[in-house]
C-alpha cells in the first residue's frame, strides 16, 4: 500500500494534532512553564518596574526558549516507542517530508501559543510600549529556528537511555544566534532604535534552519533506527 | 580523478593509515618544536612592548593561534564527519573524534589566555560579551560532540549521530568568527586580516606571531595522528593486522 505526500503530510499533522487533544494537560504544560519561569525572575531579581522593563525581553525569551525546548525533547518519543517512527520510515514518503509535517503540528502546539502569550508576559514585567511587534515578530522567527534545531537533537537523542540529558546540552549551543539575534532586537527596539538588522538576520537564520534541519532530522533519525 | 579516488580510498584503509602515519609523526612534530622556540624567543625576548598594553601583548602569541586553530579544529572536524558520513569512511569518523578532545582544550587554553589578557588590560577576567559569549559555545560543540558520540553503545552509530551534529554546528562558526567585528564590545576587532592583505599589526609583532601559528598548527596535526592511531587500536582491535602490527 503507498501513500501519497498530502495523505501523509495532512494525516501526520492531523494525528499529531488529535493526540495532543486527547492529552491538553501535557500540551498547555509548555505554557505553564512559561508563565512559571516569568513569575520566577521578578521573585529572584527585583519587583520593582524600571529594572524589570530593562531586563523584560531577555527574561520572555529565555523562558520561551527553555518551554520551547521542554516540550521539544519528547517530540519523537512516543513515535518511536511505539513503532510508529519505523512505518514511517517504511511508508515511501521521504523522511525529510514528514518531519516538515511533525514540526509543523508542534509549531502550531507549542510555538504560537508562546508567541501569543508573550506580549502578556512582557507587560507584566513593564516591557517598553513600542517594543511589542518586535518581540512577537523576533519570537515568530525565533520558535520556528527553535524547532528545526530541537528536531535534530529530539532525533539524535531519541533512541538514547539518557536523551533527556542530553538534549538540552547538544541544543542550547546551537540555537545561541537565535538567542543573541533575537533577544538583540528586542531591546532595540524597547530602547528606541531601529531592530531592522537583527530581525532581518534573524529571518535569514529562520530560513535557512526550516529548508534544511528537516534533512539533518531525518538523517538522524534514520540513525537512531538502525 | 580516478587516481585520486584511488588514492583516497588507500588513505581511509586503517592499516595504510596506521603504517603512514607512525612515519609522518616526527615530520611534523621535530619542525613544531623548532618552530615553537623560534616563536617563542621572538615573541617574549626580541619583539616590541605595545605602548598601551606593556609586556602583556605578549600573551597575545598564544591566545590568537590557538583561538584561529579552535575554530579550525571544529571545521576540519565537520569535514571529515562529512566524508565519514557521505562515503562511509570509518577512518574519517575516527578522524574527528580524534581532532574533538584536541579542539575543546584549544578552546579551553584560548579562553584561559584570554581571561589572563583581559584581567591587566580590561579590568576583569570574564565578560559577557557576545565574543566571549558564542566562543564559551564552541566548548559546548566540542563537549556535546563527544557526549553524543560515547551516549551509543553501538561506535558506528555514535560516529553517525555525532557527526550529524558536528555538520549541523558549523551554522555557529561564521557567528563566532564574526562576532568581534558585528558587535563591538569589550572584544578588540582583529587586527589582522587576510582578505584585506595589509595588516593593522607591525612586521615585528606579525613574524612571531606567524612563526607561533605554523607551530602549534603542526603540533596539532602531529597530536590528531596520534590521537586517531589510538582511536584506530581500539576500533579495529578483534582485527588481524593489528596483532601483526604490534607483535612485530
Amino acid at each position: 500500500m503507498s501513500v501519497s505526500y498530502r495523505q501523509a503530510f495532512v494525516g501526520q499533522i492531523r494525528k499529531d494534532l488529535r493526540q495532543s487533544g486527547r492529552r491538553l494537560a501535557q500540551t498547555l504544560t509548555p505554557l505553564f512553564f512559561f508563565s512559571v519561569v516569568i513569575a520566577l525572575f521578578p521573585l529572584a531579581m527585583t519587583p520593582d518596574s524600571e529594572a524589570l522593563a530593562k531586563i523584560a525581553g531577555g527574561v520572555v525569551w529565555v523562558a520561551a526558549l527553555l518551554a520551547a525546548l521542554l516540550s521539544l525533547q519528547t517530540l519523537f518519543r512516543g513515535d518511536f516507542e511505539d513503532g510508529s517512527l519505523e512505518l514511517m520510515a517504511l511508508s515511501g514518503v521521504p523522511m525529510w517530508f514528514q518531519v516538515i509535517a511533525k514540526q509543523m503540528a508542534h509549531w502550531l502546539l507549542t510555538g504560537l501559543p508562546l508567541v501569543i502569550l508573550a506580549p502578556i508576559a512582557a507587560y507584566s514585567l513593564n516591557l517598553n510600549g513600542d517594543a511589542y511587534i518586535t518581540l512577537m515578530m523576533a519570537l515568530l522567527l525565533g520558535t520556528l529556528v527553535l524547532s528545526s534545531f530541537g528536531a535534530i537533537g529530539a532525533a539524535l537523542t531519541v533512541s538514547v537511555g539518557q536523551g533527556g540529558l542530553l538534549f538540552p546540552v547538544l541544543v542550547l549551543p546551537l540555537i545561541v544566534p537565535a538567542l543573541i539575534l533575537g533577544a538583540k532586537a528586542t531591546e532595540f527596539a524597547a530602547q528606541g532604535r531601529d531592530p531592522g538588522g537583527a530581525l532581518s538576520l534573524l529571518a535569514a537564520l529562520c530560513i535557512l534552519s526550516v529548508s534544511l534541519a528537516p534533512f539533518a532530522t531525518a538523517a538522524s533519525l534514520r540513525v537512531s533506527l538502525d | 580523478m580516478n587516481a585520486f579516488m584511488n588514492w583516497f580510498y588507500r588513505m581511509a584503509s586503517p592499516p595504510h593509515f596506521y603504517r603512514w602515519s607512525g612515519t609522518a609523526i616526527p615530520w611534523f612534530l621535530v619542525p613544531a618544536t623548532v618552530l615553537a622556540v623560534i616563536g617563542l624567543y621572538l615573541a617574549l625576548v626580541t619583539s616590541p612592548t605595545d605602548y598601551q598594553m606593556g609586556d602583556t601583548v605578549r600573551i597575545m602569541y598564544v591566545h590568537v593561534p590557538v583561538a584561529w586553530l579552535s575554530l579550525m579544529c571544529y571545521t576540519s572536524m565537520a569535514v571529515a564527519s562529512a566524508i565519514g558520513l557521505i562515503w562511509r569512511i570509518k577512518l574519517a569518523h575516527a578522524v574527528a573524534a580524534a581532532i574533538a578532545p584536541a579542539g575543546a582544550s584549544l578552546t579551553a587554553l584560548a579562553l584561559f589566555t584570554g581571561s589572563l589578557w583581559g584581567k591587566p588590560t580590561w579590568g576583569t577576567y570574564w565578560v559577557w560579551d557576545a565574543r566571549l559569549t558564542s566562543y564559551l559555545m564552541l566548548l559546548f560543540l566540542f563537549a556535546g560532540f563527544a557526549l553524543l558520540r560515547n551516549a551509543f553503545s553501538d561506535v558506528q552509530r555514535g560516529d553517525r549521530a555525532a557527526a550529524i551534529l558536528a555538520i549541523v554546528g558549523v551554522v555557529n562558526i561564521p557567528i563566532i568568527h564574526y562576532s568581534v567585528n558585528w558587535w563591538n564590545t569589550l572584544h578588540q576587532p582583529a587586527s589582522f586580516s587576510v582578505t584585506k592583505g595589509q595588516a593593522g599589526i607591525d612586521s615585528s609583532m606579525l613574524w612571531p606571531l606567524f612563526t607561533m601559528l605554523f607551530a602549534v598548527t603542526l603540533y596539532l596535526v602531529a597530536l590528531v595522528l596520534m590521537r586517531t592511531r589510538n582511536e584506530v587500536l581500539i576500533r579495529e582491535r578483534r582485527k588481524a593486522w593489528i596483532k601483526e602490527v604490534l607483535v612485530k
